[in-house]
């Protein structure tokens, strides 16, 4: 099943929440706070979250996003969840190897794959 | 050009330079790194400069040629030491929320510069040219 939102749409595979976000660019600091807002209530509701956020229409991201996904990390990982990230194209990669977020994050190429280390 | 302490009137400015930009035929690259510098550079003056005032402004110069893309903004804060800031990737910091945007900024143009004060960010990109 698929909902619907201007910003992601939100499906399920195999047990696991798979947040596709909708935009192209991920960079400005409103609607990154909706979009983390409405993650960080998704998150609340699992007992222990399992989410895949893919980035595959995402062309641009600013540093505003980047905090938005720490703060969806801690959350997830204090609820004893897991997050991965899929489908990240070249340059916004850059943007996560030039932060060393790479280091935080487990970053996938495609999102069976991402669904498949989520155990 | 002028604009209050007003995101959503940074992002038809960044909009309006983008356009700009695109006129001069820049590689999408380029266009990126402009497009990812101008949210960052704006956002900050807007948020840690003017603090959101909307009695304060920002004012941004633009020259773009097919050469280069450079942009000064400048708002109307008390300005900040870049030896303030701590580094982002220090593994202490990693997790931190915030504090990523100066150094996408300088990681992407080609010549970052601030005026004394600390209130004024000059941002230049040169354009690449893949036939050279």
């Amino acid at each position: 099943m698929t909902q619907g939102n201007p910003k992601f749409s939100v499906s399920n595979n195999h047990g696991v929440t798979v947040v596709t976000l909708a935009e192209q660019r991920i960079l400005d600091e409103l609607s990154i706070a909706e979009i983390g807002k409405k993650l960080q209530e998704m998150i609340a509701q699992a007992p222990v979250p399992k989410m895949v956020i893919d980035f595959r229409n995402v062309t641009n991201m600013s540093s505003s996003a980047l905090g938005m996904l720490i703060t969806l990390h801690k959350r997830i990982r204090e609820a004893n969840g897991q997050l991965r990230l899929c489908n990240i194209q070249p340059t916004i990669e850059e943007v996560f190897k030039i932060t060393r977020l790479n280091e935080i994050f487990q970053i996938c190429k495609g999102q069976d794959e991402a669904v498949a280390t989520i155990g | 050009m002028v604009i209050s302490s007003n995101l959503k009137e940074a992002r038809q400015l960044e909009e309006q330079l983008l356009r700009d930009v695109a006129r001069f035929g820049y590689e999408e690259a380029d266009a990126f790194a402009i497009k990812l510098a101008l949210e960052e550079g704006l956002v900050n003056a807007i948020k840690h400069g003017n603090k959101y005032d909307q009695k304060k402004t920002v004012r941004v110069v633009s020259q773009i040629d097919e050469h280069e893309a450079a942009f000064t903004i400048t708002d109307e804060g008390a300005g900040f030491r870049l030896t303030d800031v701590p580094d982002p990737t220090a593994d202490e910091n990693l997790e931190r929320p915030c504090g990523r945007g100066l150094m996408l900024i300088r990681a992407f143009m080609d010549e970052v510069s601030y005026n004394e004060t600390g209130n004024q960010v000059r941002l230049v990109k040169r354009r690449t040219r893949l036939d050279t």
